[in-house]
C-alpha cells in the first residue's frame, strides 16, 4: 500500500495550485458578484489541458488518470467552486458519456472539441418531476423519418447555455418494452431547431457556473445522434454518475480545504479578550475537526479515483467519497463562517461565498439521501 | 543557441503569514511545515530561456543543486520546455557559500558547451544575490545582473536591459558566451500544460555526486567556502517605539510636544 502521489501528479498539483492562486483567485469575487461565466480562466485552463484531463489523447484530451483529474478539480475548486463545477460537469457529464459510449464518428465530431476545451458539454437528466427518481423521466424522443423528434423539459442543467456550449446529452423515453419505459441517451447540439435555453437561474451559490432550464419542442436531431444502444440510457448514466461523483467529491475537498485555510488564518489574527481567538479551544478544535474532515474526504476521493484507474468496480467508493466529502465541505463552510463571526456573513470574506457554494454539494449528482440509499443497498438492506 | 538555466528550490514564503523558526542546529530553519517552490527570479530565468529557445532554436539545460525533492522544480522547468537537466547532489555540498556554490555549478556547466547561462538575480531564501556573478567569474565570461530584457543582436551578441532604480532600463550589448542574472518581472512565466508535465517525466535528470564533479571535498561545502554561516538569530524586539494613546486632540498635542522636545521641528 502506498499513499504517495507520483512525481508527475505532484508537479501537476503544484502547477494547478499556482495557476489557481494567481489566475483564478483574483477574479473570483467580481465574477461571482456579477454572475458572470469565467470565460477567460476557462480558455487558459483549456490551453493547459485541464478541460479534458481523463480523455484519451487521440480524442483531444490529456490522457491523464482519474487521480490526476481529482487533484485538478480539487485545486481549482480551492479557489473557485464555480470553475470547479464547470470543469467537473464538463468532463464527467459532458465528455464522459461520449468517451464511454460514443461511436468513432461521434467522438471525432463532438468529443475532440470538448476534450480540447474549446467547447463545453452538458448532461441533461433532471426534470421537474424526475430528480432523485430518474425513472420519472418524461421527455420523449420519437424516431420519424430518420430523425429523433424530442419533446419535454430538463431542469438545472450545468454548462448548457454558455457561448461555447457544444451540446447536451439528454435522457429521453424512446419507447416502451414490455410496459416498461425504454430510455435512451441522445446528443442534442446547441442551436438544434426546437431546442431553447431559458435564462439562467438565480442561484444561492455557484454564481459563475452556468445553469439553465432547457425546453424541447418538436426538436429534431439526426437518428445518428443516439448515444450507444437504444434503451441503454439508464445503464449509461449510472456509470457516468459514478465518475461524476469523483468530480463532486474532489470539488468538495477543495472547498473544505479553502475553509480550513481561511479559518486557521483568521483564528490566528483575530484578537478578542486580549488573545487570538484560535487560542480558545472552542475555536482550535473546530479547525482540528476540519483538518480531519479534509484529510479523510481527500483519502476517500483519491481511493475511488485510484480504483477507477485500476479498472475495478468503484461505484460504492465513489458514493462513499461523494457523500462524505460533500457533507464535510458543508460542515467546514458552516464552521468557517462561525469562526469568522459577523465578518463571515459579509461578502468581503471568501468563507461567505464558500458557504453559499457548499449546500449544492449535498444535492447535485445524487443527494446525500440517495447516496445513503445506494450504500444501504450495497449492504443488502 | 544553447542555454543553461540554473534553478534553486526554496521554501514558499509568498504567504505573509508564513512562520519561520530556527531549527535545533541554529544553522538552519525548521523546514517541516514548508512547501517548496522554484525561486521567484529563477522562474523568470526559465521563461527567458524558453522564449529564446522558441525564437532562436537550440537546447535548454536545467541545472540545480539539491536533493531528490528538488526534482519537482526541475520537472516543472522541463515541462515548460527544458530539454535536459543536471542535479548536483552529495552530502558534502551542504553549507556551500556563494563561492562553493558557483564552483559546483561550473563543474556541471563547463562541458555543456553553451552560449548563454541564465540564473535568477537573487534567491529568496538566503538573499545572497551573488551566485550568478561568481559563476560568470569562474566561467570567465562577461555577465550582466538585474536583467529584465534580452534581445539577440546576432550570433555573437545580445542586447540586454538592466533594471535600475526608479524603473530605468540600462541597455547594454554583451558578447556571448555570457551569463545573465535575471530580475523578476521582465516576462510572464508560463504554466506547464499537463502534456508538458507528462513529457517532462520522460526527460533525463542526470545526477552528479562529488566524484562526478571532479572537485575535491575541500572545494565544496563548508570546507570549500570563503564565508561560513555560523548561526541564524531572530532580531530582538526593541522597546524604542512609544504608542501615543487618546483622542485625536490629545494625541496630536502629545506628538507635537515630543517633536518640540527632541528639537525636530
Ligand atoms: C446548480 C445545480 C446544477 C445541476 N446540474 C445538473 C446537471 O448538469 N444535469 C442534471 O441532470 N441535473 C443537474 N442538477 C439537478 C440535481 O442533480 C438534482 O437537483 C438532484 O438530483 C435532486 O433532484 P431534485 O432537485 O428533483 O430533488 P428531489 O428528488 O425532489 O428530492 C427532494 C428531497 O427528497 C429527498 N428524497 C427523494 N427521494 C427520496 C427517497 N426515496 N428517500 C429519501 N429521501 C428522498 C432528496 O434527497 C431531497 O432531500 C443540478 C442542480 C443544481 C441545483
Amino acid at each position: 500500500m502506498n499513499f504517495d502521489l507520483t512525481e508527475e501528479q505532484r508537479v501537476f498539483r503544484q502547477m494547478v495550485r499556482e495557476f489557481a492562486e494567481r489566475e483564478i483567485a483574483p477574479t473570483v469575487e467580481a465574477l461571482d458578484e456579477k454572475g458572470e461565466f469565467p470565460y477567460e480562466a476557462q480558455t487558459k485552463m483549456a490551453e493547459l489541458g485541464l478541460f479534458g484531463l481523463p480523455i484519451d489523447e487521440e480524442y483531444g484530451g490529456s490522457g491523464a488518470d482519474l487521480v490526476t483529474y481529482a487533484i485538478g478539480v480539487e485545486e481549482v475548486s480551492r479557489a473557485s467552486a464555480s470553475l470547479g463545477i464547470t470543469m467537473a460537469a464538463h468532463t464527467s457529464l459532458g465528455c464522459m458519456p461520449i468517451h464511454f459510449y460514443g461511436s468513432e464518428e461521434q467522438k471525432q465530431n463532438w468529443l475532440v472539441p470538448m476534450a480540447q476545451g474549446e467547447k463545453l458539454g452538458a448532461f441533461g437528466l433532471t426534470e421537474s418531476e424526475a430528480g432523485s427518481d430518474a425513472g420519472g423521466t418524461k421527455t420523449s424522443a420519437i424516431l420519424k423519418n430518420g430523425e429523433w423528434v424530442i419533446n419535454g423539459t430538463k431542469c438545472f442543467i450545468t454548462n448548457s447555455g454558455t457561448d461555447i456550449t457544444l451540446l447536451v446529452t439528454i435522457t429521453a423515453v424512446t419507447g416502451s418494452i414490455g410496459g416498461k419505459k425504454e430510455v435512451s441517451n441522445i446528443i442534442v447540439p446547441a442551436g438544434a431547431p426546437g431546442f431553447t435555453v431559458a435564462p439562467p437561474y438565480r442561484k444561492m451559490g455557484w454564481h459563475s457556473s452556468d445553469t439553465h432550464e432547457l425546453a424541447f419542442s418538436d426538436c429534431r436531431v439526426p437518428e445518428s445522434n443516439l448515444l450507444g444502444g437504444r434503451g441503454d440510457g439508464f445503464k449509461q448514466f449510472l456509470k457516468v454518475l459514478d465518475c461524476g461523483r469523483i468530480g463532486v467529491a474532489a470539488l468538495s475537498v477543495g472547498m473544505a480545504q479553502a475553509c480550513l485555510d481561511e479559518s486557521v488564518k483568521y483564528a490566528k489574527q483575530r484578537v478578542q479578550f486580549g488573545h487570538p481567538i484560535g487560542k480558545n479551544q472552542a475555536i482550535s478544535f473546530k479547525c482540528a475537526d476540519m483538518l480531519v474532515d479534509v484529510e479523510l474526504a481527500r483519502m476517500a476521493t483519491l481511493k475511488a479515483a485510484c480504483m477507477a484507474d485500476a479498472g475495478v468496480n468503484y461505484s460504492r467508493e465513489a458514493s462513499i467519497a461523494k457523500l462524505f466529502a460533500s457533507e464535510a465541505a458543508m460542515r467546514a463552510a458552516s464552521e468557517a463562517v462561525q469562526i469568522h463571526g459577523g465578518y463571515g456573513y459579509i461578502e468581503d470574506y471568501p468563507v461567505c461565498r464558500i458557504f453559499r457554494d457548499s449546500k449544492i454539494l449535498e444535492i447535485g449528482e445524487g443527494t446525500s439521501e440517495v447516496q445513503r440509499i445506494v450504500l444501504s443497498r450495497s449492504l443488502g438492506l | 543557441m544553447n542555454i543553461v538555466v540554473c534553478v534553486k528550490q526554496v521554501p514558499d514564503t509568498s504567504d505573509p503569514d508564513t512562520e519561520v523558526h530556527i531549527d535545533g542546529t541554529g544553522r538552519g530553519v525548521d523546514q517541516s511545515k514548508f512547501s517548496f517552490v522554484i525561486n521567484d527570479a529563477d522562474n523568470y530565468a526559465v521563461e527567458e530561456a524558453i522564449l529564446l529557445k522558441e525564437k532562436h532554436g537550440g537546447e535548454v539545460t536545467v541545472v540545480n543543486i539539491g536533493g531528490e525533492a528538488a526534482n519537482q522544480v526541475i520537472r516543472m522547468a522541463l515541462a515548460k520546455g527544458g530539454d535536459g537537466a543536471v542535479r548536483l547532489d552529495d552530502e558534502s555540498f551542504v553549507y556551500s557559500d556563494v563561492v562553493a556554490t558557483a564552483r559546483l555549478l561550473k563543474s556541471a556547466i563547463k562541458d555543456l558547451g553553451c552560449d548563454l547561462v541564465l540564473t535568477g538575480c537573487m534567491a529568496s531564501d538566503d538573499g545572497y544575490g551573488a551566485v550568478g556573478i561568481a559563476l560568470a567569474q569562474m566561467l570567465e565570461v562577461p555577465h550582466a545582473a538585474y536583467v529584465k530584457t534580452v534581445e539577440v543582436v546576432d550570433d555573437k551578441k545580445l542586447k540586454v536591459g538592466r533594471e535600475l532604480e526608479g524603473g530605468l532600463l540600462e541597455m547594454n550589448e554583451i558578447e556571448m558566451p555570457c551569463l545573465l542574472a535575471i530580475q523578476t518581472g521582465g516576462n510572464e512565466p508560463r504554466y506547464a500544460s499537463f502534456k508538458g508535465i507528462r513529457e517532462a517525466s520522460k526527460k533525463e535528470i542526470k545526477v552528479m555526486d562529488l566524484a562526478a564533479t571532479g572537485l575535491s571535498a575541500d572545494e565544496v561545502g563548508e570546507s570549500g567556502s570563503v564565508a561560513v554561516m555560523t548561526q541564524y538569530s531572530v532580531p530582538e524586539v526593541g522597546d524604542l517605539a512609544e504608542m501615543i494613546e487618546g483622542d485625536p486632540a490629545e494625541t496630536s498635542a502629545k506628538l507635537a510636544n515630543i517633536l518640540k522636545e527632541k528639537g525636530l521641528v
